[in-house]
């Protein structure tokens, strides 16, 4: 049986050093009286796209609703950098799409962004339709939608406010490897743009092909940090060692 | 049976031949009480939304209020809005006693808390769907009212429906601060009140009918637009 400890996280590399996202501090959550997060600590890269990953019920998707504001922790801070404090948005494992056609909801989620108005908003709407793939299936209902089309008018919907820091839940959970692909490719391509984006999922193979920067959850606890490649290359504790190489953890 | 056979004739008759006074009766009914059922929507649709998502001390208190509310007496609501308008209330200065006005005001009492709380019933569920979705994406509390209200619309129609319903069944309300004054503040339900105590049974029985035919026609027209809409706007 594999123990996941909690151990001292490494010095951050030099490139990261004093540049962060977001900043948790001993942050603790729970759900009654359970322990759902346990006194996690850590800064997230300034750029790039962090990857949390972790096995079912392991507190990813709590620590992200967390940083989101969705959810209060019982003590300690989330603090979100200012260069990203209030320019964030989410994008939910299930979507939650409104009862309107595809640009409704879109032009929906520019109103409330209240970015741009009037002209400046239509051509916003017909830019984000463009950047996802969603121009043929604009006056569609957005709930008739494939699990895909869903996922990237939810992407849409997210980047209409102009996020600085992209929280993204699971979001290829229930999608073919087709769908998958083109929201990996959305996902890289708005990383490249300059947001900054922290991803949760349990998908190994994701992770490898996105992460920039890893964290490993396990059991509410923060186990690994660091720059992907060389964690995955070179895991520091046994728990997560385990999950690279697909053992199971009782 | 004779009696219901008679109503009948009596029924079709008074419709087809576009007997002037019936459709001033109708068209009286239908004025006063889209305007109530509007003015109701206005405010209970709102009042039901902040009342399911809005937090703050006492909402548990108003919330039972408004439930309690839809089982208002009409008497009651008449009487008061009565002593309000009469001669010695506080309101006679604006003279709307025995007015279609007055109608309007009791049956929007009336039919208020029934769409506010329906209305409350249907956002409380859609907000808990909605609920992280929003706060994700930092919208207002009036863009949450806003959004959950647009997209409850069709929910909403039964709500609206209901209190239609109320209203055009009422007659204790409207009759006390109406008077059911022959050419201006008769209506389908004070006409057959005074009907059924002339005696005349068949002609009451017959206005009956049509008040019966016209709710089904609104709610079936309503129903049929709704469900075209909703078919077109999601699964």
């Amino acid at each position: 049986m594999l123990d996941a400890k909690v151990i001292p996280l490494g010095a951050p590399s030099p490139r990261m050093k004093n540049q962060w996202s977001v900043m948790l501090e001993d942050v603790t959550v729970l759900r009654r009286t359970r322990t759902i997060i346990g006194g996690v600590s850590c800064q997230l890269s300034a750029h790039g796209i962090s990857v949390i990953m972790g096995e079912n019920g392991a507190g990813k998707s709590i620590l992200l609703k967390a940083i989101a504001g969705l959810v209060q922790p019982a003590s300690g801070h989330v603090r979100i950098h200012r260069n990203v404090a209030g320019r964030t948005a989410m994008v939910f494992q299930t979507p939650v799409l409104l009862r309107r056609n595809v640009r409704a909801n879109l032009n929906h989620a520019l109103k409330i962004a209240r970015l741009q108005q009037g002209e400046a908003r239509r051509k916003r709407l017909i830019t984000l339709l463009e950047i996802c793939g969603l121009n043929a299936i604009a006056e569609q209902p957005a709930r008739k939608l494939s699990g895909g089309e869903q996922q990237r008018l939810q992407m849409a919907r997210a980047l209409a406010s102009e996020p600085k820091l992209l929280l993204m839940d699971e979001p290829t959970t229930n999608l073919d490897p087709r769908s998958t692909l083109a929201l990996e490719n959305l996902i890289r391509s708005t990383s490249q743009s300059g947001v900054k984006i922290v991803f949760v999922t349990h998908n190994l193979g994701q992770a490898k092909r996105l992460a920039d920067e890893a964290l490993f959850i396990s059991q509410g606890r923060l186990v690994e940090q660091g720059e992907a490649a060389p964690l995955f290359l070179n895991p520091r504790t046994a728990a997560f060692h385990a999950y690279l190489d697909g053992r199971l953890l009782a | 049976m004779a009696s219901f056979s008679e109503a009948l004739i009596t029924a079709a008759g008074l419709i087809f031949s576009a007997d002037a006074a019936l459709f001033e009766i109708i068209g009286l009914s239908m004025r006063v009480t889209l305007t109530a059922v509007g003015i109701a929507c206005l405010v209970g649709f709102p009042l039901g939304a902040a009342l399911a998502v809005f937090r703050f001390p006492g909402r548990g208190v108003i919330t039972v209020l408004v439930n309690a509310l839809m089982g208002l007496p009409p008497v009651v609501v008449g009487l008061t809005v009565y002593l309000l308008l009469s001669a010695t209330g506080p309101l006679a200065p604006l003279r709307l006693l025995y007015s279609p006005t007055a109608m309007v005001v009791a049956q929007t009492i009336l039919v208020t808390p029934i769409i506010a709380a329906l209305t409350r019933g249907v956002i409380v569920e859609l907000a808990k769907e909605y609920d992280e979705m929003l706060r994700s994406m930092q919208a207002t509390q009036m863009d949450t009212i806003g959004t959950l209200l647009w997209d409850a619309r069709f929910q909403l129609v039964t709500a609206c429906l209901a209190g239609l319903g109320r209203a055009l069944a009422e007659v204790g309300a409207v009759m006390i601060v109406g008077g059911n004054i022959n050419h201006s503040t008769r209506v389908m339900t004070t006409a057959i009140a005074l009907e059924t105590a002339k005696g005349e049974l068949a002609v009451a029985m017959a206005l009956g009918l049509i008040l019966v035919l016209l709710t089904i026609a609104i709610n079936a027209s309503a129903f049929m637009l709704n469900n075209a809409l909703e078919h077109q706007a999601y699964a």
